[in-house]
């Protein structure tokens, strides 16, 4: 049967690493660049950073965003955790015949509210209208553009006792989303935490040192996003199960659909990698913004050999186990 | 906080930990061996892995996971059949999210859904007969997995779908359940065991009464067993304290859940519309009444009577799921285990399953 | 073999409850628990009430269980 691309290649877990790795990667042969959320450009002394991002969200309405202001955050979020100010960004519309003009300028409102919120501008765009059915509502990519903070990320000095800090809680996005879909029957007051995070990562970056990386654990949630980490930079990690803040809703909604909180996503929330003698500052200026003052330590570097690369969980009852990417997708399930 | 939280406090569970290695080193003192206690089902192994309390006593109590997973136990030839259901024209398939991924001989429902198919993932069956009323044109066919905690609410669908006069709506029932193929499994003599962990949920619709068999006939302690970790560990516990005291009986260690009776409500509602039938179980071949089919009044609602589906005998596989879920061998030895298996690559159901055993051990106990 | 989550009742109608997972809420149906009150938890099964959990009951054996424990 001939392989085909399913639900499941876009969740962010096991099947799109491999499709990344093996279709992507190898044809465009930016192995090193695409250790991180967004590229530095060599031509311009390695100063200006570019990320793309497709935004294909169902419901394209949800509490606490839509798919336009989730196309400004994503964007913007990915120049930030690459230690990047973002600076300007394009916008293209591939929208279904038939799309109501009201939610599209809906759409448009959010995103402009967005960027100026964010401080960047959208400097171009394009748009494109396909026949019914060949698309589900509205499709948005941005591309964005950055420039390095003075202050650089220390990948290449991560060691064993570095901190793993995580801004806040897990799983509302996933959530938020699950419970905008009318089909499962889940209610939740909890919104999206879709947000622009490049403030934060601003205001930490100026003032303190000692940050080794970042990154947004958006799809595939934080489990995946620490395992990638641990991959590409060769460094074990153990994160301690009962200092990762999850809300209650969210342990809720898992409870009843069978999902796991370490693999939602989320869409405001950055984890970071930081160096030990400076993680209470760190942990202190990133809790005085607003955007995370839920943030927690979580686990710690555990080794950085040639031969390291895994993550694991200390469970409550004192035991360890591997974590590994979001195998396959999330469904709800029975059993 | 409510009074229910308690069973997952910490420092509870690290105690009961304690506890559960104390008493079984008696055991080991008494017999030179490990205490060898069987978990029926799938959602007890899978949350022994997640909690880390399998790998936590592996040196003092050997668990082995049973056939608890329905679509593990599930034969191929019932797989492969609900998975062709997908290539009949203008045909809705509900599916609990559980099958998607298990592998057909030819592929697999997530696979058909890539094809163009209409699938559709629900998390209550009575969600399915909302899609057969919306949707006159086309055929709806739930796919009925289950034990006997799920088979209540497919009759319920049923009732549903009764009560709403749809003719485009039906189930294809592979049901299975728990004493038939209990007593095939003592009876087989394959697996040794010394007592038996026994399904919290699924006895919550059976009762503790039905297992009266149990100490009855095959003398095995036996302890009915809730998922929060310190429910598993006094399940563990009171087991190997059944065992030391030599007393072949059945504890009902999740009272606040499991009654006596059962719940007669679901039973009587299951009883109204389905019948006893011999079901296929993978590696074990046909058990007598080991699941439930419609009654002949129902036939209407026989996805299997409705629809004509050919299948050929599934190839065979290295696959070693069948002596998997008989807990007859560990995952790790396997062939296929992590190499030409892996959950996006499964061979068999237990890869996939989110409680089947190799899922369980690839997912929580992988150590490269 | 089949998850099953308790969930607080907060509302009861006909053959539905609205019931409460830890502030996540969702329609559940009861006709396997026909005695249902406002107040109790429910065993929650593929969107249906499974049969009522007894608080006392639980209560009851984690405090023998604690005896145990502190023995």
């Amino acid at each position: 049967m001939t392989q085909r691309i399913s639900m499941a290649h876009g969740e962010g877990g096991e099947l799109t690493h491999k499709l990344i790795k093996n279709v992507f990667v190898r044809n465009f042969n930016n192995k090193e660049q695409s250790r991180l959320d967004a590229a530095a450009l060599p031509w311009y002394q390695n100063e200006i950073v570019m990320t793309t991002d497709s935004y294909v969200v169902d419901p394209l309405f949800f509490p606490g965003g839509n798919i336009g202001k989730l196309a400004v955050t994503g964007t913007v979020n990915d120049l930030a955790v690459s230690g990047a100010k973002p600076i300007a960004m394009t916008a293209g519309f591939i929208i279904e015949e038939g799309f109501e003009l009201g939610d599209l300028r809906e759409i448009a409102q959010s995103m402009a509210m967005e960027a100026r919120l964010a401080g960047v501008q959208i400097i171009a765009g394009d748009t494109k209208v396909v026949e019914k059915g060949n698309a589900d509502g509205v499709f948005i990519n941005t591309t964005g553009v950055g420039q390095f903070h003075e202050q650089r990320l220390e990948s290449e000095a991560i060691k064993e006792g570095d901190a793993i800090i995580v801004s806040g809680a897990i799983g509302e996005h996933g959530v938020a989303i699950m419970s905008a879909r009318e089909d499962l029957g889940l209610m939740t007051g909890l919104q999206s935490d879709c947000a622009s995070l490049n403030h934060l990562v601003e205001e930490v970056m100026n003032h303190v040192e000692g940050i080794r990386v970042m990154r947004d654990p958006t799809r595939g949630g934080l489990a995946t996003t620490l395992v990638e980490l641990c991959e590409d930079f060769k460094f074990s990690a153990e994160l301690v199960e009962s200092t990762i803040p999850v809300p209650m809703e969210v342990h809720g909604a898992c409870d009843i659909l069978g999902f796991d909180p370490l693999y939602l996503a989320n869409e405001g929330k950055i984890v970071l990698v930081v160096d030990a003698a400076h993680e209470h500052t760190i942990l202190e200026a990133i809790k005085k913004h607003p955007l995370g003052n839920g943030a927690q330590i979580i686990g710690r570097v555990t080794s950085c050999k040639e031969s390291s690369g895994r993550l694991y969980l200390k469970t409550p009852i004192g035991t360890t186990r591997r974590l590994h990417r979001l195998p396959g997708m999330l469904l709800p399930r029975i059993c | 906080m409510n009074n229910l939280d308690i069973f997952s406090e910490n420092d509870m569970a690290r105690r009961s930990v304690d506890a559960v290695i104390k008493l079984s080193e008696k055991f080991k003192k008494d017999k030179g061996r490990l205490p060898v206690l069987m978990e029926v089902c799938g959602s007890h192994t899978m949350a022994f892995a997640k909690t880390g309390i399998k790998q936590r006593l592996s040196e003092h109590v050997k668990l082995i996971a049973g056939p608890g997973c329905p679509v593990c136990v599930t034969d191929q030839k019932s797989i492969d059949a609900m998975i062709q259901l997908s290539e009949i024209p203008d045909t809705i398939i509900c599916t609990f999210g559980d099958m998607m991924r298990v592998p057909g001989s030819k592929y697999s429902l997530m696979k058909a859904k890539t094809e163009g198919k209409d699938i559709r993932v629900v998390y209550s069956p009575l969600e399915s007969v909302k899609i057969a009323q919306n949707n006159p044109d086309k055929e709806v066919v739930f796919l009925g997995i289950g034990f006997e905690t799920t088979i209540p609410v497919l009759a319920l669908a049923v009732r549903d779908a009764e009560n709403l006069e749809l003719s485009n709506y039906t189930i294809w029932m592979t049901t299975k359940l728990v004493e038939p193929v209990l007593r095939s499994l003592l009876d087989s003599g394959e697996v040794m065991v010394d007592g038996l962990l026994l399904p919290g949920h699924v006895s919550v619709v059976l009762g503790k009464k039905s297992y009266d068999f149990l100490m009855n006939e095959y003398k095995v302690p036996s302890v009915i067993t809730g998922f929060e970790p310190v429910q598993l560990l006094t399940g563990i516990y009171k087991s190997v304290d059944l065992l030391l005291h030599q007393k072949a009986e059945v504890i009902n260690d999740y009272p606040h859940v499991v009654k006596n009776e059962g719940n007669l409500v679901a039973r009587r509602l299951l009883e109204k519309y389905f019948k006893l039938n011999d079901e296929a179980w993978r590696g074990m071949s046909k058990i007598p009444n080991s699941g439930l089919v419609f009654k002949d009044r129902y036939a209407r609602f026989d996805a299997k009577k409705k629809f004509n589906v050919h299948v050929k005998e599934p190839r065979k596989t290295k696959c070693r799921c069948g002596e998997i879920i008989k807990g007859s061998i560990n995952p790790e030895e396997c062939v296929l285990f992590n190499k030409g298996c892996t959950p996006t690559h499964p061979i068999g159901p237990c890869m996939v399953s989110t409680e089947g055993t190799c899922a369980a051990h690839y997912q929580y106990m992988r150590e490269e | 073999m089949c998850l099953g989550v308790p969930a607080k009742v907060l509302e009861v109608s006909k053959e539905n409850a609205l019931v409460d997972v830890m502030g996540s809420r969702m329609y559940v149906g009861t006709v396997f628990v026909p005695e249902v009150k406002k107040g109790d938890y429910v065993l929650l099964h593929a969107g249906q009430g499974m049969t009522i959990v007894d608080q006392k009951f639980a209560m009851e054996s984690m405090e023998e269980w604690r005896r145990v424990l502190n023995e």
